[in-house]
């Protein structure tokens, strides 16, 4: 059936997939919540939430319950559409990262050959460069409308903290796709499933300054600086109530869920198994080995944000600035000159 | 009417609308958001002409950093437009005007350029915007001019950076 010329098997089978892979990142934030406060009760030795059913894991459940339950309020002097808009783009963007990740090698499902990815773009890391550069809007848009002098103050240190930061991450990407020479996420994949090596292996210092970066671009602690407690009450989102604040607080796991996806895509094999032979199995099966794979590299990696952030306190606002602008541009900077050489001296 | 056709005018209206809105607004806030809109619009354009480098470009640069320091400056400033001084009728008349016939100026310019004479868009097709394409002719084509164009932003960051230690 074609109307428009266009194929419609094709926009039944993408919009499945954006189903899917939305719901699950949804469902995986609602668990990493519950994984962050069990993560640190165990760093602090405490028991943790477990109440709520076996092991408490009924309580991220009781937790957005309980956000869409509480009483939604707007500040009378608050810009009413951008306030509301605010954290819807958050969300957004923290959402529309996951098109570019390849999720695992095709699979076939009724005669159709299925790539396991939404949009193989051969501009994939720009285009995941792009929504992070958008990311910052959210809370900019959200902290200015509250009318609130703590929210500006925290969406202004928001926008130059991801400014300053998005500049290294740059640098650092560049470093990689001067060694992989492909901008397509499921090339660079390709090319560590193919290859000997993961590129972690080739760009040690590169994946060092993606990952603090990472870090800063998530506010995640130690760099959550817009929300610092003691000094601006609750940052951006102090006017915020009721599931709009949970918008806020999720879209940021969700950032991390991405930013650990994109890590382990670029720099970890993606959906690689080592000392494992695709081709033993049915390629079905090794494509949904290939998901579990990635999914557990995901994992470990939100593990290391949740385990840096009860470990190290936040910086000073100086410190942030100083550490973005003095030590990771120039390392990034130095990192790309020495991928240059090396590429150059291998020729 | 194809899919193509579909998109492009749903895009152009989109993009006009949204210039609009941006001289409209009383408030600059709502200008910049409208603004951003505008970027957006003309990435669509970008891919619809398959140039997906420009378009991820023209978002990352536009959308994703000056409108941010825009926005930036304006929520320092907080400006808000019952306590701005209002123009009188007359000179935004003149406003109206001389902005109109520039316009009128530059469409009939692009209008009577020759080479444009009778040639078709090239739509969903075409490599120029890819990337491979486009670092090739920056490259060898026109490296002298990328170069120069680069120090030219280079002394505009260490003028940035002298301005600011004073």
């Amino acid at each position: 059936m074609t109307i428009l010329a266009l194929d419609w098997g094709f926009i039944v089978e993408k919009l499945i997939m954006i189903a899917i892979v939305v719901f699950a990142s949804l469902g995986i934030a609602l668990y990493t919540t519950f994984g962050e406060r069990k993560v640190a009760a165990i760093l602090q030795d405490r028991p943790g939430p477990s109440r709520a059913g076996p092991f408490g894991l009924l309580q991220p459940l009781a937790d957005g319950l309980k956000l869409i339950m509480k009483e939604e309020i707007i500040p009378n002097a608050a810009n009413k559409w951008l306030f509301i808009l605010g954290p819807g783009l958050a969300m957004t963007a923290s959402l529309m990262t996951c098109a570019v990740i390849p999720w695992g090698s095709a699979i076939d499902v009724f005669g159709r050959h299925v790539e396991l990815q939404i949009a193989d773009v051969n501009i994939g890391i720009l285009y995941v460069f792009a929504v992070v550069s958008m990311g910052v809007y959210g809370i900019m848009i959200g902290g200015w409308a509250s009318n609130n002098k703590f929210s500006l103050m925290s969406a202004l240190r928001a926008a130059s903290q991801a400014i300053s930061y998005e500049l290294a991450m740059g640098l650092a990407l560049i470093a990689l796709l001067m060694s992989t020479g492909s901008l397509s996420l499921k090339t660079i994949v390709e090319q560590q499933v193919q290859g000997n090596w993961w590129n972690v292996v080739y760009q040690p210092l590169g994946f060092l300054i993606f990952f603090i970066t990472a870090m800063a671009e998530c506010n995640r602690t130690p760099f959550d600086l817009p929300e610092a407690e003691n000094e601006l009450n609750f940052g951006y989102h102090q006017e915020y109530s009721s599931m709009k604040l949970g918008f806020y607080l999720f879209a940021e796991y969700i950032n991390m869920i991405m930013s650990s996806a994109i890590m382990a895509s670029m720099y970890f094999g993606g959906y690689d198994l080592p000392f494992f032979n695709e081709a033993s199995v049915a390629p079905n099966i090794a494509a949904m080995i290939g998901v579990g794979t990635l999914l557990i590299k995901i994992v470990l990696f939100i593990f290391l944000f949740m385990w840096i952030r009860w470990t190290i306190p936040r910086f000073r606002y100086d410190q942030l600035m100083g550490l973005g602008w003095k030590t990771l541009i120039p390392l990034a900077l130095f990192n790309m000159l020495l991928t240059g050489a090396l590429i150059l001296a291998k020729l | 009417m194809n899919t193509l056709e579909i998109l492009f005018y749903a895009l152009s209206v989109f993009a006009i609308v949204s210039a609009i809105m941006v001289l409209v607004s009383k408030n600059p806030i709502h200008s910049v958001l409208w603004l951003i809109l505008v970027f957006f619009a003309i990435s669509g354009h970008y891919i619809l002409l398959n140039a997906q480098f420009l378009a991820i470009v023209n978002i990352i640069v536009y959308a994703g950093a000056i409108m941010v320091l825009f926005l930036f400056v304006i929520m320092l400033m907080n400006v808000q437009s019952d306590k701005e001084p209002q123009k009188k009728l007359l000179i935004k008349f003149i406003g109206v005007l001389s902005g109109g016939s520039l316009l009128t100026l530059l469409i009939a310019l692009v209008k009577q350029t020759a080479q444009l004479e009778g040639k078709q868009v090239l739509m969903k097709e075409g490599t120029i915007g890819l990337i491979h394409p486009l670092g090739k002719a920056l490259f060898n084509d026109y490296v002298l001019p990328f170069e120069i164009s680069s120090v030219l932003f280079l002394s505009a960051m260490v003028g940035a950076v002298i301005i600011g230690k004073k």
